[in-house]
């Protein structure tokens, strides 16, 4: 990046910032985060059990609401990042600056939901992994919308490809697995698992989280893989590292693919 | 001031510009005409460097405009149709473009008075009429003064006060020696301000002539006459891309 150019960004990232922090969805988005975490916490004296609903929560919702507001935003943006574009800036500055502007709103939103309540009611390692978590897949899936964004041709296209990403990592891909690992069940694969899970930006999500909790048994299969191959610490730094590159892969992708796009 | 070298550009099978040159210069109103899917907005694009042409050069101002984005800021561009962040006030949209533009400090704000923008600032671009948005993309295509205006339907929209305005605009802009290059439906809204025709079709250049010689050829002295007649195909005015550079020569003793 050039360096001179940064205060560019700046200025772009401040003010698509004050447009999304008044936006509705994004403000309905964290209430009903905050809803969900404080009678989630409430309900139950034991506070993994809270931390564990609210995972299962960060882990439908996120990748989902994240995936489909960023891909809409991006597109229903074309004609504003054209009137940037038509300025002296980079392109890839100027894409840059909204992907970094959204995601600040939205794992903003996620840290206002999720991270007051649990500040309030749960602190703790705990707690802050699972802020770290939701963050993290925040910026994954909004990643994977800014490659749809600059990989589709019109918007209703993007939208669907959208959902399917969504879906085929909520739903679909631990479909594959448990598939996988029925089928070959007289093998040993258990270091393939392992290696399987990582291609899931959610799967891992959950292993950074459980491994925390120290409830991986509770999990089954994976959760004594993981236990048992990477223990605690290693397991950490493997899922965060796994994750970050779902974060950059897309993204640097993405802003190679928008210096070329066609507007 | 923009020099356009056998530019072509297609989307999949759609040729939407075929190997088009074309020589624009200082103190031109060069008017972009032709029917819907013609090109003219490729055309735009390519020039902005929002479309990546295939094949051909782009100058603007004797750089080469691939590789180098600063020759934007010499250029002043108004989108067909403005869309803007919803919860954006107008205050801000504006304060965002001088904001990325620390290069310059004195601002040419007269369209934003003339529309009453400024009674308007405040307002959030969501709540605005059509109308009023193209107003403000107007306004900030005016804003740094650019040399070159690349104008996208301007008027579509506006009212008839503020398209008489906006008109008066890009006149004194003329005047004063700017290169403006223009896009229209509305031929009567081009009457006085155009100086060139460049007219394109399924993405070819067809004529690129000064209204004068246009008026002569079809014995007509308003525009709208001068296009119909030409669109009806009764003027033989097809000719080969080069003799534009003949026609740039001619206007280059008569300017």
């Amino acid at each position: 990046m050039n360096g001179a150019n940064t205060p560019q960004m700046k200025t772009i990232i401040k003010y698509v910032l004050v447009d999304l922090i008044r936006n509705r969805i994004i403000l309905v988005y964290t209430a009903i985060l905050a809803v969900l975490a404080v009678s989630v916490l409430g309900l139950d004296d034991n506070p993994a059990k809270g931390l564990l609903s609210l995972l299962n929560i960060t882990l439908l919702f996120v990748p989902i609401i994240t995936i489909l507001f960023s891909t809409i935003y991006f597109f229903n943006a074309i004609e504003f990042t054209e009137l940037l574009l038509s300025q002296p800036i980079k392109r890839q500055q100027v894409i840059l600056s909204e992907y970094l502007a959204l995601v600040s709103a939205l794992s903003g939103a996620y840290i206002v939901g999720i991270g007051i309540p649990l500040l309030f009611l749960v602190s703790g390692t705990e707690s802050l992994v699972l802020v770290a978590t939701g963050t993290l897949l925040t910026l994954v899936f909004s990643s994977l919308a800014l490659l749809v964004f600059v990989k589709s041709k019109d918007k209703t296209k993007g939208i669907g490809i959208a959902i399917i990403i969504a879906l085929f990592f909520t739903v679909l891909f631990d479909g594959l697995l448990i598939a996988f690992i029925y089928s070959f069940s007289d093998y040993p694969i258990d270091k393939a698992v392992v290696g399987m899970i990582a291609l899931n930006p959610i799967d891992l999500g959950r292993v950074l989280m459980l491994l925390q909790l120290d409830v991986a048994v509770l999990m089954g299969y994976s959760g004594a893989l993981f236990k048992k191959f990477l223990g605690s610490p290693l397991g950490n730094v493997f899922s965060v590292t796994c994750m970050l590159l779902w974060v950059f892969v897309p993204l640097i992708a993405a802003l190679r693919i928008f210096r070329n796009k066609d507007l | 001031m923009i020099g356009i070298e056998h530019l072509t550009k297609s989307f999949g099978k759609l040729t939407a510009l075929n190997d088009i040159c074309l020589e624009l210069q200082k103190g031109q109103a060069v008017s972009l005409l032709g029917p819907n899917g013609s090109g003219k907005t490729t055309l735009i694009k390519s020039i902005l460097g929002l479309v990546v042409p295939e094949k051909g050069t782009i100058t603007v101002k004797e750089k080469v405009i691939t590789k180098d984005w600063s020759y934007r800021s010499a250029i002043g561009y108004m989108p067909q149709i403005g869309r803007y962040p919803d919860n954006m006030t107008i205050a801000q949209v504006i304060a965002l473009i001088k904001e990325i533009r620390p290069d310059h400090i004195r601002y040419d704000e007269e369209l934003i008075e003339g529309f009453g923008l400024d009674k308007l600032k405040n307002k959030t671009m969501r709540s605005l009429s059509g109308g009023t948005r193209q107003k403000v993309s107007a306004s900030l295509a005016f804003l740094f003064s650019p040399d070159i205006y690349i104008l996208d339907e301007p008027t579509a929209g506006l009212d008839p006060v503020a398209s008489e305005l906006l008109k008066e605009k890009i006149l004194k802009e003329r005047t004063a020696g700017k290169l403006i290059l223009i896009t229209s439906h509305v031929l009567s809204d081009l009457e006085g301000i155009a100086s060139h025709i460049v007219y394109l079709q399924d993405g070819n250049l067809v004529f690129y002539k000064t209204v004068e010689e246009l008026q002569l050829t079809t014995g007509e002295v308003k525009l709208n006459k001068v296009i119909a007649q030409i669109m009806k195909g009764d003027v033989p005015l097809r000719e080969p891309v080069r003799n534009i550079f003949s026609i740039q020569e001619r206007q280059g003793k008569t300017s």
